[in-house]
């Protein structure tokens, strides 16, 4: 059950982004759209829409970008917590720290092993 | 024969051009992202699951499995593979944490001929960057605003 909720949650989250892309005469390249879903992500879960995306859709929720901002801004939240003033700063990295550290390492390998084409 | 005022040959033209043009294949497109970004999700589960079997926690396993998705995501780019799924799955490739993985490696190694340092090391970070600048700008000011307002 919790992989058909994956499937749908996870389908309709990149639905939204394609529908943008496609419906709006903007020219919306995927860097705007990840920085928009980073950032949407983070402020929804500020307010508290996104956990429960999350209970709900586990890696549904998490697995797109948006989640990823989600992240972030429970890492703020954890941080202010436990270290006051300190936290804010080192709260949202230190949830995401994992993430960033596998993509900065595994893309650095990743384009030195493999050569573009053409 | 009269030639028409050259404002009529433009809205004319612009005419023709919005009949000809190929309509986007929006139902296409919009299916595409929904399956491919929910596969990947799914295998995202999976991931998820499988740690979490190993005795990790929640968030722990949450880690471990964005890490395997982003190792098999530049693994994928590497390959060329990652950019034929793009072709099906458009907007289901780029919204998962793969598409960010995918944004950083393919950058990074068409520019490599600039040398390693402004050519991947700089390449690398032409998507993640601005990503990496408005969510941690946005995390932030969630952290002040629940330090003095919570």
């Amino acid at each position: 059950m919790i992989f058909f909720k994956a499937f749908l949650v996870g389908g309709l989250i990149c639905v939204v982004a394609q529908l943008l892309m496609d419906l709006t005469s903007y020219k919306i390249t995927p860097a705007h759209i990840l920085v928009g879903f980073v950032t949407a992500g983070a402020l929804l879960s500020a307010f508290g829409f996104y956990q429960p995306l999350v209970n709900w859709a586990g890696a549904g929720a998490t697995v797109p970008l948006s989640g990823f901002g989600h992240l972030i801004a429970q890492g703020a939240v954890q941080g202010v917590q436990e270290k006051g003033l300190l936290g804010v700063f080192s709260g949202g990295i230190t949830t995401t720290a994992t993430g960033i550290t596998a993509a900065v390492v595994f893309g650095y390998f990743a384009s030195i092993f493999f050569r573009a084409k053409g | 024969m009269e030639t028409q005022p050259l404002e009529i040959q433009k809205k004319e033209y612009a005419k023709i051009v919005k009949e000809i043009r190929p309509k986007p294949p929006l139902l296409r497109n919009v299916a595409g992202a929904f399956v491919v970004g929910g596969l990947i999700a799914i295998i995202g589960q999976v991931f998820l699951n499988f740690y979490q079997g190993l005795g990790l926690s929640l968030q722990e396993a949450g880690a471990a499995g964005s890490a395997t998705l982003i190792f098999l995501a530049a693994l994928l780019t590497g390959l060329g593979i990652y950019d034929k799924i793009a072709e099906v799955g458009g907007a289901g490739t780029i919204v998962p944490i793969t598409g960010f993985a995918n944004s950083m490696v393919s950058s990074a190694m068409e520019y490599r001929g600039e040398g390693l340092v402004l050519g991947v090391g700089a390449r690398l970070f032409t998507v993640a960057g601005p990503v990496l600048v408005f969510g941690i700008v946005t995390g932030w000011a969630i952290g002040i605003f629940y330090y003095f307002f919570r």
